[in-house]
């Protein structure tokens, strides 16, 4: 039994919704109480589909339980199968359906229908979401892909899109378009956007692109081993990224011809002046490993970030993350706990966070800025322009976004010049932060939170230790350091202050820690 | 009383309901939670469930606003699953922790859920076995929530009617009003009820385990929520009575539900309305405001919270609308009977669910607005069908007679914005 408040991932047979709503085509028949039909809002809403998600649940109920629920299952399986008249069906169980072994598998294939029947077998106690999309579209690959001559033209497959997934929507389109530049045709992207019928040719391509290994990794080395396959290992993030990407599949391909750089724009806007306060920005970054392992590359490369910490949610790429972690010289944080990576990111007081959804909210109660970089998502997760992180164009948009989030720079250096200035209300904060000032900023204090709410949250309890007491004439000094840093220098001075077992800390305190701490 | 609502020529009160078993697409009841632990302030849900429960929490609430929420699951494991002593004991290692953590708590709320009824594990005994160890400041009670027994609301009634039988006992007239309320909402009623002279009156639930009111032979009590059958159930258990009305949506659902209870405690006329006269006329003129975008608009109810049934009396009586399918998940006659005899006949009054067949109901009728769950919205408006998420009815305060007008506009506004709107959607 584990607690837990929030968490990153949903059940595994979430993941192989992503994976049937992605496509087309495909039927999932879930054996399931009502409850779980609540996953559809995820799509609908969420990703703001206008179909609802190829999902017939059971929907059995207690009184059922001593009947018959697999009766229940049957019929479901064949009026969807009337009713939606699918390519193929994928069938299982959620969490609940799992423990009355129904057998979803074997009483569908019992059925005799004339489509492709393929069973899902997804521990539900043990395994998450990621998990369910990755042994869902390995399950779809596997059934329905067989060897087959390859095109007469270098192509390939992109694989490991889905539904609700992180701008795989656009990611899709620009690595598409930047193959086509590169004279490589996509035989089949999939699970995204793909029918069954799709999948059976996927044998023609050359090689695959792997975009997400969460979710399509093992669907790539299944077709590695058996349709001869080989797939790229690099995920195109940012611009150092992305050329590597294109030299894999230079090799793969050796008919391929170099991108076109004309439209890549980060590297002139990493370089020019205004770009100089990003200079050693202290960014943690936390997500799936993935995104976190190509952001970090960024971070520190394009935009010239200090890694402050890094990790990821799921545990099944802790391997590669630590190794990351270790390239950046930081500590890798490998946890599905929410409040855990509220613990670490408070800790590692950084400037930006560079996360999920899950971290922007930590980010607003902590009053440090958030960039999304990664599932899980939200709304705001699919503008309604073209945003894609991969790629040339993708390495563009993650400038902009990475840099928004923060003062601008002449904004920084106004506010800096401003700050005594009797009319500048240094309680105001920047603009893009909704008018308010960072809360932990200010007194250093909690973060605020609703009043309703007692208190008795984490972020009340990190002022445990003995914390120095501040001398009237160092506070006053503290007060006139800029808002946006203010929350650092207190926290710097007194952990300074701790290290020496002072017990007050004065203005002299205050300075000599800023030169202890100076970069 | 003066003015009683006149009911229609013919009611729905004796319409045949069309009953349907199929694949329902609904919450279940653990959704309460979201809104019952904001209405009580030093209790704890802690759901005993899988990832499934904490995903559907927390995707169900939309926002995370809270760091450490009021709200957790814990969540079964491979290992919980396979020797039933270890998961009591787990359980117990859980809570400790976390009442130790929070020493805020004053009630735990252990919430069954679909896989923990099917292993049948017993969180009576846990909440007993719990209530022992943890007395006399933290109180563990339990209920289910899980899909298989219960829809949505059904989560706030299973876990008032936990409530009812550790309420003291209390011989004195006094009215308890039940349901979980909006703060505000529940002082504008408190207010309107002094006002008529009725000072004794209590609330299920109370917003901090002290508060807890008593409950006895005395007790007359109002419902403020369609979904309360079970409540209902065990409140007339303890010996308390039941105040059959309408339900207080819309002005004249809550002039009938005051003057129920106006008439139960002998509240003079004259003072009746001296007390409501001024909110009425408010309330009319606010509704007034969003009738005339509603007036002749055909609706579609989906089952989703049973509010449909007095939401729709109140639409069809107030605004001008004319209703095609009134579908409520359960029908409480008990409860709703009044709400039903007003409602003008007309409408296919359904219960329970078969999501597809519904839907083709609902094309073929073409309704003017369709209230539905959010799985189910926005693949309608594709379809070229105003739709209005029930979900919201059941989080945004649209009781008594200051709400009466934004419950109005809660439906009015989806039209108007289809109306506003020069653009067609792409394809």
């Amino acid at each position: 039994m584990k607690l837990s408040v929030w968490t990153y991932e949903g059940p595994p047979h979430v993941g192989a919704m992503r994976v049937a709503t992605g496509m087309r085509g495909l039927h999932y028949v879930l054996h399931a109480p009502q409850g779980d039909t609540y996953a559809d809002l995820l799509f609908t809403m969420i990703e703001r589909r206008d179909r609802r998600p190829p999902v017939t649940y059971t929907t059995f109920q207690a009184q059922d339980l001593s009947s018959d629920t697999a009766d229940l299952f049957r019929t479901a399986c064949e009026d969807a199968v009337a009713r939606f008249e699918p390519q193929a069906i994928i069938v299982g169980a959620s969490c609940t359906a799992e423990l009355i072994q129904d057998d979803p598998g074997g009483m569908a294939a019992a059925l005799g229908l004339d489509i492709p029947v393929i069973a899902l077998e997804l521990p539900s106690y043990q395994r998450k979401e990621n998990f369910g999309a990755d042994e869902t579209f390995y399950q779809v690959v596997r059934h329905l892909a067989r060897p087959m001559e390859r095109t007469a033209r270098p192509t390939c497959n992109i694989l490991g899109a889905t539904a609700l997934g992180f701008r795989h929507r656009d990611d899709v389109a620009e690595i598409t378009s930047l193959l086509a530049d590169m004279g490589v045709e996509v035989n089949v992207a999939a699970p995204k956007d793909a029918t069954p019928e799709d999948i059976r040719v996927m044998g023609r391509a050359h090689f695959n692109v792997l975009l997400y290994p969460e979710t399509g990794e093992a669907a790539a080395r299944w077709c590695e081993k058996e349709l001869g396959q080989p797939y790229t290992s690099t995920v195109p993030i940012g611009v150092g990224a992305t050329r590597d990407f294109v030299a894999e599949v230079r090799a793969l391909a050796p008919g391929a011809t170099a991108p076109s750089e004309a439209a890549l724009r980060l590297p002139w806007y990493s370089a020019s002046v205004d770009s100089t306060y990003l200079t050693g920005k202290r960014v943690f970054l936390f997500g799936d490993a993935t995104h976190v392992i190509a952001m970090a590359r960024v971070a520190r490369d394009e935009m010239g970030f200090e890694v402050a910490g890094m990790g990821c949610y799921n545990r099944e790429f802790a391997r590669p993350l630590r190794k990351a972690a270790k390239e950046h010289g930081v500590e890798a944080l490998v946890t599905d706990d929410y409040l855990e990576v509220e613990r670490a990111i408070e800790a590692a007081a950084p400037e930006m966070i560079m996360g999920t959804q899950m971290e922007r909210h930590i980010g607003k109660r902590l009053g440090i800025p958030c960039a999304v970089i990664s599932a899980p998502v939200h709304v705001q997760d699919y503008p309604a322009r073209y945003s894609p992180i991969m790629g040339f164009e993708g390495a563009n948009v993650l400038f902009d976004t990475l840099v928004h989030p923060l003062v601008m720079g002449l904004e920084e250096h106004l506010l800096h010049m401003f700050r005594d200035d009797f009319e500048f209300s240094d309680a105001a904060g920047p603009s893009h932060h909704g008018g308010r000032a960072p809360a932990a900023a200010g007194a250093g204090g909690a973060a605020p939170r609703p009043q309703a709410d007692p208190p008795g949250g984490i972020s009340e309890r990190v002022t445990d230790g003995d914390v120095a007491v501040w001398l009237e004439a160092a506070e006053r000094e503290l007060k006139k350091v800029p808002f946006f840093v203010r929350g650092k220098a207190k926290r710097n001075t007194e952990a300074y202050a701790a290290e020496r077992g002072l017990s007050q800390i004065s203005v002299d305190t205050l300075y000599e820690a800023k030169a202890h701490y100076a970069r | 009383m003066t003015e009683m609502p006149t009911p229609p020529a013919r009611g729905c009160g004796a319409t045949p309901v069309l009953k349907e078993r199929g694949q329902r697409e609904v919450f279940c009841g653990l959704t309460g939670i979201i809104w019952l632990h904001r209405k009580m302030q030093d209790a704890f849900f802690l759901v005993v469930g899988s990832r499934t429960c904490a995903h559907l929490l927390q995707s169900a609430a939309g926002v995370m606003i809270f760091a450490e929420p009021r709200f957790a699951t814990a969540i079964l494991e491979e290992s919980d699953l396979a020797g039933m002593a270890d998961a009591q004991d787990e359980l117990d290692r859980e809570v400790a922790r976390l009442l130790e953590r929070r020493p805020d708590i004053r009630q735990l709320f252990l919430v069954g859920s679909c896989p923990s009824e099917v292993i049948k594990l017993d969180l009576a005994k846990a909440a007993e076995r719990l209530t022992q160890a943890h007395a006399p400041h933290v109180r563990v009670l339990n209920y289910s929530g899980s899909g298989i027994e219960t829809t949505f609301t059904e989560g706030e009634d299973a876990c008032l009617a936990s409530m009812v039988p550790i309420l003291p006992e209390a011989q004195a007239k006094e009215l308890l009003l039940v349901g979980a309320l909006p703060d505000v909402v529940e002082d504008q009623a408190l207010a309107l009820l002094h006002a008529m002279g009725i000072e004794r009156v209590r609330c299920l639930p109370a917003r901090r385990a002290d508060d807890a009111p008593g409950v006895g032979e005395g007790t007359v009590y109002a419902l403020t929520q369609p979904f309360l059958g079970e409540t209902h159930a065990a409140l007339t258990r303890r010996g308390a009575r039941h105040i059959p009305a309408p339900l207080p949506f819309g002005e004249e659902g809550t002039t009938a539900w005051l003057a129920a209870i106006a008439t139960e405690f002998g509240v003079d006329p004259e003072r009746f309305e001296a007390a409501t006269a001024a909110p009425r006329a408010r309330a009319r003129k606010a509704v007034a405001a969003a009738t005339a975008t509603l007036s002749g608009k055909r609706i579609f109810f989906f089952p989703d919270s049973q509010l449909e049934i007095p939401l729709a009396r109140f639409l069809t009586r107030e605004c001008g609308m004319e209703a095609v399918e009134v579908a409520t998940p359960f029908l409480h006659r008990d409860i709703v009977g009044p709400d039903l005899d007003l409602l003008p006949e007309g409408p296919v009054i359904a219960e329970g669910q078969d999501v597809d067949l519904q839907l083709d109901r609902a094309r073929a009728a073409r309704p003017d607005l369709t209230v539905c769950g959010l799985g189910l919205a926005n693949p309608l408006e594709a379809e070229g069908l105003a739709t209005k998420w029930a979900v919201e009815l059941v989080f945004t305060p649209v009781h008594f007679y200051e709400q009466a007008g934004d419950l109005a506009e809660l439906f009015a506004r989806p039209l108007r914005r289809r109306a506003r709107l020069r653009v067609e959607a792409a394809e």
